[in-house]
């Protein structure tokens, strides 16, 4: 026993000091950049390691000018009303698979889910061509429309194994005291699962908030497009403006990481019961 | 009474309909474009058979962005799932305080909420040979004669960009391990430490073996996220240089919107279709048994 802590409490220094270079690897390269975002460009060509002389907020404002106040509009408006549209269409699609009397309820379960074995880039030619003859090509649906479709299979499967696991007593009596199915769901279902729901509609975000080839392809407007498509074109715009790109990256990156920070637990629940990559 | 039960089935109808027109649908339609010629401006389609695909069978780019695919998938899983899964042990295991592991599971987290156009640019500067982060660390340490324009150079262009995606993901898959390791029984490690196991023993007599589902899950999304490779490569590269880090998703891009080939481009398409529907049939299954 005496003979074995010294050497427990060796590994203990050396794990923890591996752990404190992987914080810097991931922290320093960050810092790095919103070090280089607050310099004027001669500033970042003299030194990038350098603290700035004075920290320069102009870069910041630039960014928001040149585009980026367009960008964040834009991502809110195309993340808020897929996320909504999402969560209730995949809310009562849910709920009547796990609850309801329907027929071909597996086939339906199955081929809904099945929708998670698809993955966009093989369906990216055919919906710009499908988009381009609905007259959708270059508005927000051609972005909102297929985000619907592609995380619905998603929030089903979150949302069915929930509803599934429910008991039934509470809806049961409800149905005594005479609710109609909506009513109960609307009433009695959707306040209760607001964990659930919660989870969803964080995953959806993240995954809309990000998303990229879709929004590359479907839209050609600069007015129309959001901050991931933005900050790739502001690259070709600025050309050699590096640190106000630097500004806008961390704009860009700034809302999700701040929900994070105060939603840690149901990111990480949502991420974790989906277990699906971007 | 019956009317009731119609009306069921409007609850599902709006989600089915959304799935079949815009998932399905397309889906299938990319395999009878791919079996024409047709541009993005006309509505005018020329059969040709499967020459798309024979032409596509013989292009070494096809290749080079198969096996650039594979490499990706190779390198994620080594470290997201390999090295992920010993941080997670580790992260979990008596030696780092409860407060200090919650700071270091975060953090490994949080470049992988970040968007990938955010941090491929951050990773564009990081390798940038004249202000970069990275050369400018060589010339710090002595190590200058390893400098080079990382993302120009083809012999290290695919490997920067890989780099980038293991800084951003390694953090998520640890966290999904984690999870999965602290549904284990309590109980399993108390027996095993009173016949004397040490840390080591119990990871690899206890914790891999309870998170041998998990890991298989966690291998199969890093294989299927490695073929649905795109952002990254397109704004750090763009597939260059000379075509060195094409990918099957740059690769359709190239030939549908550059080159305006969209029957050609829905070929490729076809190859990633089949790749990633049969690795998440597997997933489909091992999820099964989590």
């Amino acid at each position: 026993m005496i003979k074995r802590k010294p050497l427990y409490i060796l590994n203990k220094t050396w794990i923890n000091a591996i752990f404190w270079i992987l914080m810097l690897l991931i922290i320093y390269p960050l810092f790095w950049m919103i070090m280089n975002s607050l310099k004027t460009s001669t500033e970042l060509f003299i030194n990038s390691f350098a603290l700035p002389e004075k920290p320069l907020f102009q870069n910041y404002v630039d960014a928001w000018n040149m585009g980026f106040a367009d960008f964040f509009l834009n991502s809110i408006l195309v993340t808020v009303s897929s996320v909504a549209v999402t969560v209730l269409l995949s809310a009562f699609c849910a709920y009547a698979l796990a609850r309801l009397d329907i027929k071909f309820k597996n086939l339906i379960l199955y081929l809904i889910i099945g929708g998670l074995l698809l993955s966009p880039q093989s369906a990216l030619i055919s919906l710009y061509k499908i988009f381009d003859a609905l007259n959708i090509y270059n508005t927000y649906f051609a972005m909102i429309v297929p985000y619907i479709a592609f995380r619905i299979p998603f929030a089903v499967f979150l949302m069915y194994g929930y509803f599934k696991d429910f008991p039934g007593d509470l809806e049961d009596a409800a149905r005594i005291d005479g609710c109609s199915t909506l009513k109960i769901f609307l009433k009695i279902v959707m306040p209760i699962s607001k964990p659930i729901i919660a989870a969803t509609a964080i995953v959806s975000s993240i995954f809309t908030w990000n998303e990229f080839i879709f929004a590359l392809v479907f839209i050609e407007s600069e007015e129309l497009v959001t901050i991931p498509v933005g900050l790739s074109r502001f690259r070709d715009a600025l050309q050699t403006n590096w640190t106000g790109m630097m500004a806008g990256i961390i704009l860009a990156s700034l809302p999700m990481i701040i929900a994070f920070i105060f939603m840690s637990k149901s990111f990480i629940r949502g991420l974790t019961a989906g277990s699906v990559k971007g | 009474m019956n009317k009731k039960k119609y009306f069921n089935y409007l609850y599902v109808l709006p989600a089915i309909l959304f799935v079949l027109v815009f998932v399905y649908f397309p889906i299938i339609m990319n395999f009878y474009n791919s079996l024409f010629r047709m541009t993005s401006y006309s509505d005018v389609k020329t059969y040709v058979g499967f020459k798309h695909y024979v032409k596509m069978f013989n292009d070494p780019i096809f290749y080079t962005a198969i096996k650039n695919n594979f490499l990706y998938a190779g390198f994620s899983i080594l470290f997201q799932v390999g090295l992920g899964m010993v941080l997670a042990i580790l992260l979990e295991g008596r030696f780092i305080g409860k407060k200090t592991g919650t700071f270091f599971r975060n953090t490994l987290f949080i470049p992988s909420i970040i968007s990938i156009p955010a941090v491929a640019l951050l990773w564009y500067f990081i390798y940038n040979p004249q202000i970069g982060l990275l050369n400018g660390i060589l010339d710090v340490v002595g190590l200058d004669q390893l400098k080079t324009a990382w993302l120009a150079n083809p012999k290290t262009a695919i490997y920067s960009v890989i780099m980038m995606s293991q800084w951003q993901y390694m953090g998520y898959i640890m966290v999904l391990l984690i999870v999965s390791i602290q549904k284990i029984p309590k109980e399993l490690y108390e027996s095993a430490v009173i016949d004397g196991a040490n840390e080591f023993q119990k990871a690899i007599y206890i914790t891999i073996p309870s998170i041998k589902s998990m890991l298989a899950v966690t291998t199969i999304i890093t294989f299927i996220g490695s073929f649905k490779l795109f952002s990254e490569i397109f704004i750090m590269t763009g597939g260059g240089p000379y075509n060195t880090t094409q990918v099957l998703g740059t690769y359709m891009y190239r030939a549908a919107f550059k080159f305006d080939e969209m029957g050609f481009g829905s070929a490729v398409a076809v190859v990633i279709f089949a790749i990633t529907f049969l690795v998440s049939i597997l997933q489909l299954k091992s999820f099964k048994s989590t």
